[in-house]
């Protein structure tokens, strides 16, 4: 059986004496559309999940890594010395956009939820910090932490890589964990779709033997049993699909709050992409039927 | 049309068939008579490409079928109208799909062929079954059934094995008379049966060519009938 345009045309369009020449199979053909029904909907959650960690990924790794903090760390008497000085030299650093000191307000609210509002920062050794926020080409961290150390002692760079990365890492685990599911979700559905289409074949020697006996090619014979399941896969993943957007609908919406997992759903265009998951479902049955249906018909004498 | 050259076919290490050479010419009427075992199936079989012969050369329509593919011998099956003795039908479909499956299989639509399905629902007697399953079927009905789904593609050759074992004497008589009009209108017929006096009834009204198959072998066997 050859794969081509007048194949796929012949697989939608559809031959309906062909498709009664194979016998109603009943109970299995709903076992097949209820696991591809299933397949679909976790599908469906597998990619929103890989999307949602792939989006986490990109914020985590693009807001972060083009900001970083110079910590002034020195005497009470040193620290507004150390804090300018440290300004000069980030103003003259290539790659550096704008440094600017945060205020004591601004501190004040960094450190409210732990010491209350009324903090007296004055009378605290608390580290003036020093917001750094670079340009397009990045700064050389490595270049500005020694200048910082020979000029400025008390002046501690911190470029958020330490806690940056392994965030980074584990949402690019978490998507890669999601497109893995995907591929296994599909080998699934292969796999359950060739089990199925075997014993279909299986169970239908005879009529194949009487279908051979008036003239059928292999083909022909062949092509009964892939539309069968590539429109019983395709039907059920859509179903499935349905009912995996729904629930993603019915999920909290986003929040500050409520970080990771209340983002767990779709945005903008992405919202199309569940819908290539029936067609993804249709595909791997059409290729699993048809393997399945020329190694038993070669097999069969 | 369908040629055996010194053919043999061996199986599980036993050889069925030795050394034989058989030629149905266009037109021509044979039988095939044996005793049960004989080898009378298995010629058949050789005969439209459903066995390979394990020596010699098997030509259906001027090719040798070891050179045939599936897909070949799958057109040759259109060629060749067979009739089992144990016939198989689909049994989801009704008498009539199950007569014009050879069609259905090749392309051609149910409604081209209506009036061809028609005539030969008509000729076989099977008019006011059309509409019914094969298991609701008698033996010689579903015989009769049989012989309209070999033709219906208006094969070169009918091949029948055993087409009168599991039928009554007239119903026997009625199948044969059909096949017998067949050959008249110039197809070639073979007919595998040890049913003898289905072969005298013949002769009185074709000519016909009796082969027997005794120890593997095939023999002209005109004389002893």
């Amino acid at each position: 059986m050859k794969l081509g345009p007048g194949s796929l045309r012949a697989l939608m369009a559809g031959d309906r004496q062909a498709d009664r020449v194979v016998p109603p199979s009943g109970f299995t053909a709903q076992l097949t559309l209820f696991a591809a029904a299933a397949m679909a909907f976790l599908a469906v959650f597998a990619l929103a999940l890989s999307l949602a960690a792939g989006r986490l990924a990109e914020r985590w790794g693009s807001e972060l890594a083009r900001t970083a903090t110079v910590r002034i760390v020195a005497p009470l008497d040193q620290r507004t010395a150390q804090t300018e000085a440290a300004l000069r030299i980030l103003e003259t650093t290539k790659g550096v956009a704008t440094a600017r000191a945060l205020t004591d307000a601004e501190q004040q609210a960094l450190l409210a939820p732990w010491f209350g509002p009324d903090l007296a920062l004055d009378a605290l050794p608390v580290p003036r910090l020093i917001e750094v926020i670079e340009d397009s080409d990045g700064m050389d961290a490595a270049g500005l932490r020694l200048r910082l150390a020979a000029e400025v002692p008390g002046a501690v760079l911190d470029d958020h890589g330490r806690w940056r990365e392994p965030l980074v890492q584990a949402a690019s685990r978490l998507r890669l964990i999601g497109w893995v599911s995907i591929a296994l979700i599909a080998a699934t559905v292969a796999a359950m779709i060739t089990l199925a289409a075997q014993a279909a074949l299986a169970a239908n020697a005879q009529v194949i033997a009487v279908l051979r006996l008036v003239g059928a090619t292999d083909d022909y014979i062949a092509q009964a049993f892939v539309r069968r399941f590539t429109l019983r896969a395709l039907s059920g993943a859509a179903a499935g699909t349905v009912v995996g957007l729904i629930a993603v609908v019915l999920l909290p919406s986003a929040s500050e709050t409520g970080g990771f997992l209340t983002g767990l759903g779709f945005r903008g265009l992405h919202w199309l992409l569940p819908f290539l998951i029936p067609l993804l479902a249709g595909g791997v049955a059409f290729a699993a039927t048809r393997a399945a249906a020329r190694r038993t018909l070669r097999g069969l004498s | 049309m369908i040629e055996l050259e010194n053919v043999a076919y061996s199986y599980g290490g036993g050889e069925l068939l030795s050394d034989i050479t058989l030629k149905l010419a266009p037109g021509s009427f044979h039988f095939l008579t044996g005793p049960s075992g004989a080898g009378k199936t298995t010629l058949m079989k050789l005969c439209y490409g459903a066995l390979l012969p394990t020596a010699g050369h098997v030509r259906l329509f001027g090719a040798d079928v070891r050179g045939l593919g599936r897909d070949d011998i799958a057109m040759v099956r259109r060629r060749v109208g067979v009739v089992h003795q144990d016939v198989q039908f689909l049994d989801h479909l009704d008498v009539s799909e199950n007569i014009n499956l050879p069609l259905t299989v090749s392309g051609r639509s149910a409604d081209a062929a209506g009036d061809d399905l028609a005539e030969l629902m008509s000729w076989v007697g099977l008019t006011n079954r059309a509409g019914a399953l094969p298991p609701e079927l008698s033996g010689g009905e579903r015989q009769r059934a049989a012989l309209a789904r070999a033709v219906i593609m208006s094969p070169d050759v009918v091949l029948a094995d055993e087409p009168t074992g599991n039928i009554d004497w007239d119903m026997s008589q009625r199948l044969l008379r059909l096949l017998i009009e067949l050959n008249k209108m110039g197809k070639t017929v073979l007919i595998a049966t040890h049913d003898l006096s289905l072969i005298r009834a013949t002769k009185a009204h074709v000519q016909a060519r009796v082969l027997r198959i005794a120890n593997r072998r095939i023999q002209l066997a005109g004389a002893d009938l």
